[in-house]
């Protein structure tokens, strides 16, 4: 039941003046990237001269053109999508496993504890920067993709949101199940999979924009920039723009004759927004799931 | 009655039970264990005369020297209290802002534009550095950049944000809560609508004016929570923002900028001295593990909050 107060004319005043705070505070989160979409769209004079804000100046689509035929772009586009397939296959396979036998109570499986702080203990402390680029090196995985994905395989944190889970469900589920003489697989796959859906998606979407925004393992674990993925080619390009340019000194004639179109800014611009565009794909659920699963994971009731 | 016999047999088909679990739990505490444990393993190499090619094993063990030479080294105190500084503002920045724009943005009760809002100041969270940094890098730039022509246009000389050693922590400091700020806003917004509405009601009854139902109800409604995030993010006093800083700072804003992780990974990766490197890395992760345990005790105390 709503109460209908009349609201007061300061009051009004305040919420007119909030919205409008608001809304500018909105603003300045997103103008940045719509100053960054403008130029990668505008005239390379135009950019030069500082004539482009929020709108495109001589509007023209060279910059992607010419970034979407540069090989060292594509390359790292596709390193960046199989390490992200990869990466996510291996953290959801790993989260689902591992978080299905740890939320049985102590009584169902007694290294529960034990086996809990194990994980969590790596939370806590890490041998750094160094013993990890160590280990990477001799377990012979520099220069490899699954350098990218095997030291992290076992996203800690997120397995935790999806024990907890497991553990709020109704135990009468799995009881039935038992005495129907299912397998601990077979109740994981056919009883609890299916009810654990939102935290899967939850922490599937943790996966996927941790593996997508990943560039130092890429830049450390990688010998040859061929086989960065995009954030860590990226990265390169962004400490040293002038570097696109060397990078790309062998090029074919078709995309030398481009470089008069476009200059560092435009063809930076684009690459950023192309860099972007698969977490503004999954950006609606995002909203939707990583508050659920952020509020789930640190206030637990 | 059941005898002895059975309920050994039982517990005996328990413990069967049980074999599968432990299978299940098998790869991820065996990877786990290589990549956590053995790199935690690797941080004897802080107490080594580390040779790469004779390997942890075969590497002379020097004691603490490692950490003498370090602290000694005159850019070691210079990056912790960069460090200290950055982290420092970056926390209370952290707490204060969210906690603010839930406050105002409660007040919003129009759905679509509050939802509007929302899209709008979520978005930074969920974009790597790397990309903030491009972005960052190109409208801060004193000649070319947006930010640097609105200044101008005031007839302002514009400062160098990200070059300028005077104005790089600064920088840090408020690039970094304009990412965060948002999605931090999450969890005040939740425990702002877990706030009993008969509260208000009863206060509106009461004569209590907006003001005094802010003062008395909303505000002591979401302080648990808040000082469960200020304890939560003591933990980060020794992180700076490695992923922030390496992609915009440069050998000039070293005097204010360099952090410790910044200076591990230039110490370690590009001038391989590894055993210094992993000395001064470890000395960060055990004074965070102290700051990690104490900050989940007062969680604990302060507001029964636990991780699992």
């Amino acid at each position: 039941m709503e109460m209908k107060i009349k609201n007061s004319a300061p009051r009004k005043l305040f919420l007119t003046v909030n919205v409008i705070v608001l809304l500018a505070i909105g603003l300045i989160c997103v103008l940045p990237f719509i100053n960054v979409l403008a130029i990668s769209f505008s005239g390379k004079i135009a950019v030069t001269a500082g004539q482009v804000t929020f709108w495109p100046v001589d509007f023209n689509t060279d910059a992607y053109a010419f970034i979407t035929r540069s090989s060292a772009f594509v390359k790292a586009l596709i390193v960046s999508v199989e390490r992200t397939v990869l990466g996510v296959a291996v953290n959801l396979i790993l989260i689902v496993i591992t978080a299905y036998p740890l939320s049985k109570p102590t009584s169902e499986f007694h290294a529960r504890n034990f086996i809990s702080w194990y994980f969590v203990l790596t939370i806590l402390f890490s041998g750094g920067l160094i013993p990890s680029y160590m280990i990477v090196r001799y377990t012979g995985l520099m220069d490899n993709i699954l350098a990218l994905v095997l030291p992290g395989s076992l996203p800690v944190f997120s397995m935790l949101v999806v024990m907890n889970y497991m553990r709020s469900l109704p135990h009468e589920l799995e009881e039935a199940a038992y005495i129907d003489g299912a397998s601990h697989i077979r109740t994981l796959i056919h009883v609890v999979l299916p009810i654990s859906t939102p935290t899967i998606a939850t922490v599937t979407l943790f996966s996927f924009v941790g593996h997508w925004n990943s560039w130092f393992d890429g830049l450390i674990y990688m010998n040859s920039p061929e086989h960065y993925p995009l954030q860590s080619y990226l990265q390169t390009v962004v400490t040293n723009p002038e570097s696109f340019f060397r990078q790309t000194t062998n090029l074919n004639e078709d995309l030398k004759t481009m470089l008069n179109l476009v200059n560092s800014r435009t063809a930076n611009s684009a690459q950023l927004f192309l860099a972007t565009l698969p977490i503004l794909a999954v950006y609606p659920f995002l909203q939707k799931y990583f508050t659920t699963g952020l509020v789930m994971g640190s206030v637990k009731g | 009655m059941t005898g002895n016999f059975g309920v050994r047999k039982n517990q005996m088909r328990k413990y069967k039970r049980e074999i599968p679990l432990y299978f299940l739990v098998a790869p991820a505490m065996i990877l786990v264990g290589i990549y956590s444990y053995g790199a935690m393993a690797g941080i004897g190499i802080a107490f080594q005369k580390f040779v790469a090619t004779k390997g942890l094993f075969g590497s002379e063990w020097i004691g603490l020297t490692n950490f003498k030479t370090l602290f000694a080294l005159p850019d070691f105190l210079r990056v912790l209290r960069n460090t200290v500084f950055i982290a420092f503002f970056k926390m209370i920045g952290g707490i204060v802002v969210p906690v603010i724009f839930a406050l105002l943005l409660n007040e919003v009760k129009n759905k679509f534009l509050k939802r509007s809002i929302q899209t709008m100041v979520y978005l930074p969270n969920f974009l790597s550095w790397v990309i903030l940094a491009g972005i960052f890098v190109d409208i801060l730039s004193p000649s070319t950049g947006i930010v640097g022509r609105f200044i101008a246009s005031f007839g302002l000389t514009p400062p160098f944000f990200i070059g300028d050693p005077k104005w790089f922590p600064g920088t840090m400091i408020i690039t970094d809560i304009w990412k965060t700020f948002g999605f931090g806003s999450v969890i005040y917004l939740a425990a702002l609508t877990g706030i009993d509405p008969t509260l208000y009601e009863s206060a509106v009854m009461d004569g209590a004016n907006r003001w005094k139902q802010t003062l008395y109800i909303t505000i002591p409604g979401i302080t648990s929570t808040v000082i469960l995030m200020t304890v939560l993010s003591m933990a980060n006093i020794l992180n700076g923002g490695f992923d922030q800083i390496f992609n915009m700072y440069s050998p000039s804003v070293y005097p204010t900028g360099d952090i410790i992780d910044t200076f591990v990974y230039r110490l370690g990766i590009q001038q391989t001295k590894f055993a210094i490197s992993t000395a001064a890395g470890l000395f960060k992760s055990c004074v965070s593990l102290v700051f990690i345990l104490a900050s989940y005790w007062l969680a604990d105390k302060a507001a029964g909050y636990r991780i699992f």
